[in-house]
């Protein structure tokens, strides 16, 4: 792995220096989830500070690596990083923005949010264990919807993927049988159904299969028109996939719980709260190498969560509620220059 | 313009000289240039091996010989296997030359034997320019556009016919009817190496001297009593080379394999149900692999590498025999 990482730093540094050398770029790499935003940001961003961002979508992991390896001044990964983890790399992490991640469905004569599941319903759908809609324990929830008694197909990310993920940790979370036998990675061996590459890859083929099952993030399923499964929450409620129930999620989660707010904001208590959110995460150092380049990222951030929520929420996306970038603030303290002051005043 | 022309017969004196008194030294500069080049390829190729082998041996120390003869695959609990990988890419690359070399030989035959001469280069330059289109492009066609036809026209019928039958009931059946699987990927690479097969062949069986097939049709013989008994004999060795080529890329396709195989890490009887080949769970999870899961997936390379290498082997045996026939 060692020279892997080696030569891929080297190569990567290739580009950083090529680019370097054109402007004071900030360079960033890691999770595809948020790569539309952040790019629109930097579009906005650069019209009116003249500073521009390079960020590549190479995939959490490969965003981890590299802000490990330094060659960025920025990573970016949608599987929160753990405290002890931080500590020893020595970074800093914060969220930008959240998502949801929904169920979508493709069932011939049922309509977007008439289908209601729970969490365990979901799990033994992917587990293989109910294998037709016209399941006794579907049919239980949903009185009155006819469903079909057809086989069900399960689709699933192919690809290693941070929505993968996220969705498996719900699954472990409601599910007991799911976590003792398959618990939450960003890839999976699925026991049945099939697999599409990306978001696009499962949008397609839910779209295609009749009586298939699939799950992507909530902006894709939006953009798509897919139809969507409603599931339970905690509090027992079924709430509509949108900004308010992502948002919710998020107001009832506790977030100063956890050093480098990598909590899950999956299965939260609230009412209101839809139970497969998720935050996007970055990653910076705590001891800055090039203050300059640290300060510029936490400006470039900082004004994204000023200024960036309208264009967010036209990608479907969910901005961070104010206390949260309030006790984001409060972190980007602990990035520190040389001189042992913090980089970025705000 | 005269010193262009002075130049020009400048160059031509030079040349004309070199011609007279060729230079020894050139050679041997050529000869070693040509030694070198060749001897590259070995030493990049031992690279590779190298490097995966050093990558992978943390996952075969790990799992032994079970690496193997395991299929399971599970990040999240650390076990990993190549079985289900191993059989994807063999069935598939299988199919695809079950489907792929009959119909490369046809074409060749066609192209060289019976083809009136004004289509012939038309129809030479289709089949080539299918070498030239990307592979992701075949991917999305076979996935967006051929998947959704064969799901319906092929796989449903087929299923719904053959369910609970012995034997052909579990070949045929399809638990998940999407279109895309073993069956699917082999169709999608037998189109991608009929080019190749097929131009190789035409190549070969056009360079059997004519003398050769008009002295057959000359004791009377068929079109397909030349082609049979003159033609392939004499071609026969370049045209398992073709054929060997074209698996070498059926075995190691990965983006189009990746869009239509379907991605499952079981293992199945139908050849209709989602599986995976080596080159498309690489494609699929490298970029976020880490720890046991990068050194398992370097392992798959190795395995990958070493199919390959034995599928050469065959074809040369093979050859040979041919040749001693």
């Amino acid at each position: 792995m060692r020279p892997f990482a080696y030569a891929l730093a080297v190569g990567l540094a290739t580009v950083q220096l090529a680019s370097a050398a054109l402007a004071a770029d900030i360079t960033g790499a890691g999770a595809t989830f948020p790569f539309p935003v952040y790019s629109k940001w930097a579009e906005a961003y650069r019209k009116e500070t003249g500073s521009g961002l390079n960020y590549q979508s190479i995939g959490s992991g490969g965003g981890i690596k590299q802000i490990q390896a330094k060659t960025v001044d920025f990573g970016a990964t949608d599987a929160p990083l753990k405290p002890e983890q931080l500590t020893k790399d020595g970074l800093v992490q914060f969220p930008t923005v959240m998502g949801g991640v929904v169920p979508v469905v493709n069932i011939p004569g049922i309509e977007p949010g008439k289908l209601k599941l729970t969490g365990d319903v979901l799990a033994d759908i992917y587990a293989g264990k109910i294998a037709k809609w016209s399941d006794p324990r579907i049919a239980k929830l949903n009185d009155g919807l006819k469903l079909p008694d057809a086989n069900i197909t399960p689709v699933y990310r192919s690809d290693a993927s941070g929505t993968t993920n996220i969705f498996t940790t719900y699954l472990s979370q409601v599910s007991e049988p799911w976590k003792k036998e398959y618990g939450a990675a960003t890839t999976i061996s699925w026991p049945v159904g099939q697999g599409g590459k990306g978001n696009e890859g499962v949008t397609a083929t839910v779209k295609q299969v009749p009586n298939a099952i699939g799950y992507v993030e909530s902006a894709y399923a939006k953009q798509n028109k897919l139809s969507y499964a409603l599931l339970q929450n905690k509090a027992g409620k079924y709430p509509q996939p949108d900004d308010k129930a992502f948002q919710a999620a998020a107001a009832s989660a506790d977030w100063k719980a956890t050093p480098g707010f990598g909590i899950s904001l999956t299965n939260q208590p609230g009412e209101e709260a839809w139970p497969i959110t998720a935050a996007t995460f970055i990653l910076v150092h705590k001891d800055a190498a090039d203050p300059a380049k640290s300060a510029a990222v936490l400006k470039f951030f900082d004004w994204a969560y000023k200024n960036g929520d309208k264009l967010a929420t036209d990608l479907d996306y969910v901005p961070l509620p104010d206390n949260v970038v309030e006790l984001i603030h409060q972190e980007w303290k602990d990035v520190k220059g040389k001189d042992g002051k913090p980089v970025f005043n705000m | 313009m005269p010193a262009l022309t002075e130049s020009i017969a400048l160059g031509r004196t030079r040349s004309a000289t070199a011609r007279k008194a060729p230079s020894r030294s050139l050679d041997t500069l050529f000869r070693t240039c040509s030694y070198g080049a060749a001897l590259l390829v070995l030493l990049v190729l031992a690279g590779i091996l190298g490097s995966i082998l050093y990558g992978g041996w943390p996952a075969f120390r790990e799992f032994g010989f079970g690496f193997l003869t395991s299929s399971a695959w599970n990040v999240g609990t650390e076990q990993y296997g190549a079985l289900v990988a191993v059989i994807g890419t063999v069935a598939s690359a299988f199919l695809a030359l079950l489907i792929g070399v009959p119909v490369s030989l046809g074409i060749a035959v066609y192209l060289t034997q019976l083809c009136p001469g004004w289509a012939r280069k038309p129809v030479a330059m289709t089949i080539e320019l299918l070498a030239a289109v990307p592979s992701i492009i075949y991917g999305m066609w076979g996935l967006f556009v051929f998947a959704p036809l064969f799901a319906r026209y092929i796989q449903i019928p087929v299923s719904n016919l053959v369910e609970g039958m012995p034997i052909v009931g579990t070949l045929f059946y399809a638990r998940v009817p999407s279109g895309v699987g073993v069956f699917t990927a082999g169709i999608i690479l037998a189109i991608m190496i009929v080019p190749f097969i097929a131009s190789i062949a035409r190549d070969m069986l056009d360079q059997i001297p004519t003398v050769l097939r008009e002295s057959a049709y000359g004791i009377g013989c068929t079109t397909w009593e030349v082609v049979r008994h003159v033609l392939v004999p004499q071609a026969a060795v370049s045209i398992i080379g073709a054929i060997m080529l074209g698996l070498g890329r059926a075995l190691g396709e990965t983006m189009a394999v990746t869009f239509v195989v379907g991605n499952a890490n079981r293992l199945s009887a139908s050849i209709f149900d989602p599986s995976s080949t080596i080159a498309s769970r690489i494609a699929n999870e490298f970029n976020e692999a880490d720890g046991l899961q990068l050194n398992a997936l370097m392992a798959l390379g190795c395995i990958l590498f070493v199919i390959t290498f034995v599928v050469l082997i065959i074809a040369r045996l093979l050859t040979r025999r041919v040749q001693a026939a």
